[in-house]
């Protein structure tokens, strides 16, 4: 890796030109950047690892590196005009599929309109990994009536590489819960290779199916066709993107509500803020079942739909007792009545167990451990955290339970949760500043305001304790406790004199 | 702009997200909210009976997510010769098939592994890398993602096709510190150690100062004229080598081989299960961004993985097991070192010091 010892050297050479291309109505130039430039090396790598070796593999892929201009055993027979890989060719053998071998496949298909891009794309990928350096900078591509969708990607180096130089990808969305037939994944692969690059992704991390690799020119034909069998383009740039949920009702006994329907009725409600991008930043909807949270939800999603219930955990205490006779006692109580968070769980001398429900938070860890014989209870529904996003540039940030319980089972709920959402990021965007999460709107302008500009009432639910700095003028306490009282009495059924 | 779209552009059908129930299995599509319980008989095997009577099996099993379409339709051949023709991907890009008749599991299994698709990557697993584009996609990539990703699950292929380890144990990648690739019990991801080279003949003309400045997270950039240019400078004793900067701003290049370095991060946790989620945290900086093999990185992975695997109770994820053995204990099994670097000088890292008398030894 360092510069005096051979293979790299080429590294500061070659990198002498970059394009930076502005598309729609911007500018476009390339630049020459000093190929002289001398960089101080680090001296020695870290030495506090031990060797690692690893089967299959050589360690010493510098060495294989410095033979590699002789052949291309992958290429197709007879002729050679490929790209030399040695460094992409490392990752063929081993156990784990190889996206290489894959990438081999779509160079050597005859007569494949994408041969000869995907000859170039490889070669490009292998100068990166030569180079360590990536070669694409962005631009601006859509399709007709959409601003957003398409991931627009000029290679650096088009001189080297030039059949690859466009090589955007089409964002599309995935149906709720990545379901498909085989026959439609056929239909996807053939309008790919009659259109673009032969490559796709299931999934990206923020859930499209990433049609990798197309031209400018085939852009809105390969979304036509993707369109006509009923698919959509995903979000991009400062918008509302795709949306991702859970296996859920679909095959799983712990979802606590219909995923498909919350994830199709408010995205689809609000698709024109994801194909007109005009929001200060991103919003992401995420949608998991439970609170296991398999969409990363809570994590990744300014706005998370969680699956929860507010009644009893059900139990079949037979199953309890077969558990308890497979697994063993001891273990029951290690994996189960020992790592309950809150220690609701007691086991009896009957190997039977008891839950406190009412300091049971929820969290689905027995009820994972205790598949047949634990389940959510029946009054279903769901919790709302908002503001989740990940470093930039405040740093990472869950999101905020907002809303502790919402019944999730009525076409009125729906519409209810519908226009919750709707509300949320029509606040975004009328509040937040550029290059902003609403996590980080939230935390600028306090909580308290939040939920006082959405009209959501405040819960103990949200904290994990009550403040502890007493710098806070509270000279209206009085009137905030007198709703708090009014809001208890009215919620267990009493007459509420005001009313 | 696009000069060869045709003159009258199909007017799109603006169908929004797909509606999964055309393509569900049936047994699936019938028993929609109406499921029972579950098991795995096998490892890469589920077993889903529904309120109904009716049984459900899925045979999981990885890929490399960057698909080719002769794959993809290898995917579907098998779907059809021993599946039912309905699959679906989970958030891991696994492939999963569904079948309703338990004899096809077997055949199902086989024909997976059969054409190199490991089945497995349920219940206490290492599942599939969940990670970015790298230098195949992505515009600001410090490393490569489906390469690096394909190494490390070669090495860990074992522990993916098995239910051997503690909990499930969940790791991402990320090419650069925005960290697409997300929290994982393990995170491997890029982080620069240098500030950005500046290229000052190109600011004014690439990139909007304003926004650019406003992007930096600790304000060390600051208009300037450099050689007579407007241009940016960077206080380099504020700078915290992020690279924020460098999306918006390309001529600040944050990548080259004296910058770009991985840091590996332990204990993020999605779930609320037990403990409630958390993020990642810094394990070892400063390791050399030697693709394809990272062979510095995998050595360090395995030695976390063996740790857990070894120490963990059952159910204990990463961080939980962390949180009872100690830090000290941590960075002493898996032969660390423990650093100022360790401390977090962020907003809120009080938050993250020990203020009580509680201590591991």
């Amino acid at each position: 890796m360092r510069c005096g010892e051979g293979t790299y050297c080429l590294l500061h050479s070659f990198i002498s030109m970059y394009s930076y291309m502005r598309l729609g109505g911007r500018q476009t130039f390339v630049l020459n950047k000093d190929p002289t430039q001398t960089d101080e090396q680090d001296g020695e790598p870290a030495k506090h690892w031990k060797n690692y070796t690893q089967p299959g593999h050589s360690e010493n892929w510098e060495d294989t590196l410095k033979d590699s201009d002789s052949t291309d055993d992958n290429s197709a027979a007879g002729e050679n005009d490929n790209h030399p890989t040695p460094m992409l060719d490392q990752l063929e053998d081993g156990p784990w599929p190889s996206f290489v071998t894959g990438l081999k496949r779509l160079r050597d298909k005859e007569d494949a309109q994408y041969s000869p891009m995907m000859n170039d794309l490889l070669g490009q990928l292998n100068h990166s990994y030569e180079n360590r350096l990536g070669y694409w900078k962005g631009g601006t591509v859509s399709v007709f009536g959409y601003g957003g969708g398409i991931i627009p990607r000029f290679s650096q180096v088009a001189d080297k590489f030039p059949e690859s130089k466009e090589f955007h990808t089409l964002r599309v969305m995935p149906p709720a819960g990545f379901h498909y037939t085989t026959d439609l994944l056929r239909d996807m692969c053939d309008i790919w290779e009659e259109h673009g690059s032969g490559l796709i992704a299931f999934h990206g991390q923020s859930g499209d199916i990433m049609f990798q690799g197309c031209t400018t020119e085939n852009t809105q034909k390969a979304f036509d066709d993707l369109n006509k069998i009923g698919f959509d383009l995903g979000g991009a740039g400062p918008a509302l993107r795709t949306a991702m949920s859970c296996v859920g009702h679909a095959r799983c006994e712990q979802s606590c509500y219909d995923e498909v329907r919350a994830h199709r009725s408010i995205i689809n409600r609000l698709l024109d803020e994801m194909h007109r991008p005009a929001l200060p930043y991103k919003f992401k909807f995420k949608f998991s079942g439970c609170a296991n949270d398999c969409v990363n939800a809570i994590h990744r999603a300014d706005f998370a739909v969680i699956g929860t219930w507010r009644d009893d955990i059900k139990i079949n205490q037979e199953k309890v007792k077969e558990h308890i006779a497979e697994k063993g006692r001891k273990y029951t109580i290690d994996t189960v009545v020992s790592m309950c968070p809150t220690r609701a769980i007691s086991l009896n001398d009957d190997d039977t167990i008891e839950i406190d429900n009412k300091s049971c938070v929820r969290c689905m860890h027995c009820i994972n451990v205790m598949t047949k014989a634990l389940s959510p209870g029946d009054d279903k529904g769901v919790s709302i955290m908002v503001g989740g996003k990940r470093a930039l540039k405040v740093g990472d940030m869950m999101g905020i339970m907002v809303v502790p319980f919402m019944k999730l089972e009525t076409d009125e709920d729906f519409e209810k949760l519908e226009e919750f959402a709707e509300n949320i990021v029509e606040f975004f965007g009328d509040n937040a500043l550029e290059h902003e999460r609403i996590g980080e709107t939230i935390d600028r302008i306090g909580l308290p305001a939040f939920l006082e500009a959405l009209d959501i009432d405040v819960d103990p639910n949200m904290v994990n304790h009550p403040r502890t700095s007493s710098y806070v003028r509270t000279d209206d306490f009085d009137e905030e406790a007198a709703k708090w009282f009014e809001r208890k009495a009215r919620e267990s059924g009493l007459q509420v004199s005001a009313e | 702009m696009n000069q060869t779209a045709p003159a009258k552009p199909r007017t799109p059908d603006e169908v929004g997200v797909p509606d999964p129930f055309q393509y569900m299995h049936p047994v699936m599509k019938k028993n929609y909210g109406g499921w029972d319980w579950h098991d795995r008989p096998q490892p890469g095997v589920l077993r889903h009976v529904a309120k109904s009577g009716d049984v459900i099996y899925t045979v999981r099993a990885g890929t490399q997510r960057q698909m080719d379409v002769f794959t993809i339709r290898k995917l579907a051949d098998i779907g059809d010769n021993f599946a039912d023709g309905h699959i679906r991907f989970t958030t891991r890009s696994n492939i999963e098939f569904m079948v309703a008749d338990e004899a096809k599991v077997a055949p199902l299994v086989a024909a997976l592994e059969a054409e190199g698709f490991p089945v497995g990557g349920t219940g206490a697993s290492v599942s599939m890398i969940s990670h970015t584009q790298g230098w195949l996609h992505c515009d600001i990539p410090g490393t490569d993602a489906s390469g690096v990703v394909k190494g490390l699950m070669d090495m860990l292929h074992k522990e993916f096709v098995q239910e051997k380890m503690p909990n499930r144990l969940r790791i991402t990648t990320s090419c650069c510190q925005i960290n697409c690739g997300g929290q994982g019990d393990i995170a491997i991801n890029v982080q620069y150690t240098k500030p950005p080279k500046i290229n000052h003949d190109l600011v004014a003309n690439v990139c909007e100062r304003p926004a650019v400045v406003a992007r930096c997270p600790v304000a060390a950039i600051r208009p300037a004229m450099v050689n007579g240019k407007p241009s940016l400078e960077v206080d380099e004793k504020k700078c915290v080598c992020c690279g924020a900067c460098y999306a918006p701003c390309p001529p600040m290049q944050i990548n080259g081989d004296d910058s770009t370095k991985i840091a590996i991060w332990v204990g993020g946790k999605h779930s609320n299960a037990r403990s409630k989620p958390t993020f990642h945290k810094l394990a070892v900086a400063n390791l050399p961004n030697n693709a394809p093999h990272w062979p510095e990185v995998k050595a360090i992975v395995g030695r976390i993985v063996e740790a857990y695997k070894s120490d963990a109770k059952h159910w204990e994820r990463m961080g939980e097991w962390i949180e009872r053995i100690g830090w000290a204990r941590f960075f002493e099994m898996t032969e660390l070192a423990f650093t100022k670097h360790h401390l977090d000088t962020w907003t809120g890292a009080r938050k993250s010091m020990n203020m009580s008398a509680h201590l591991h030894f």
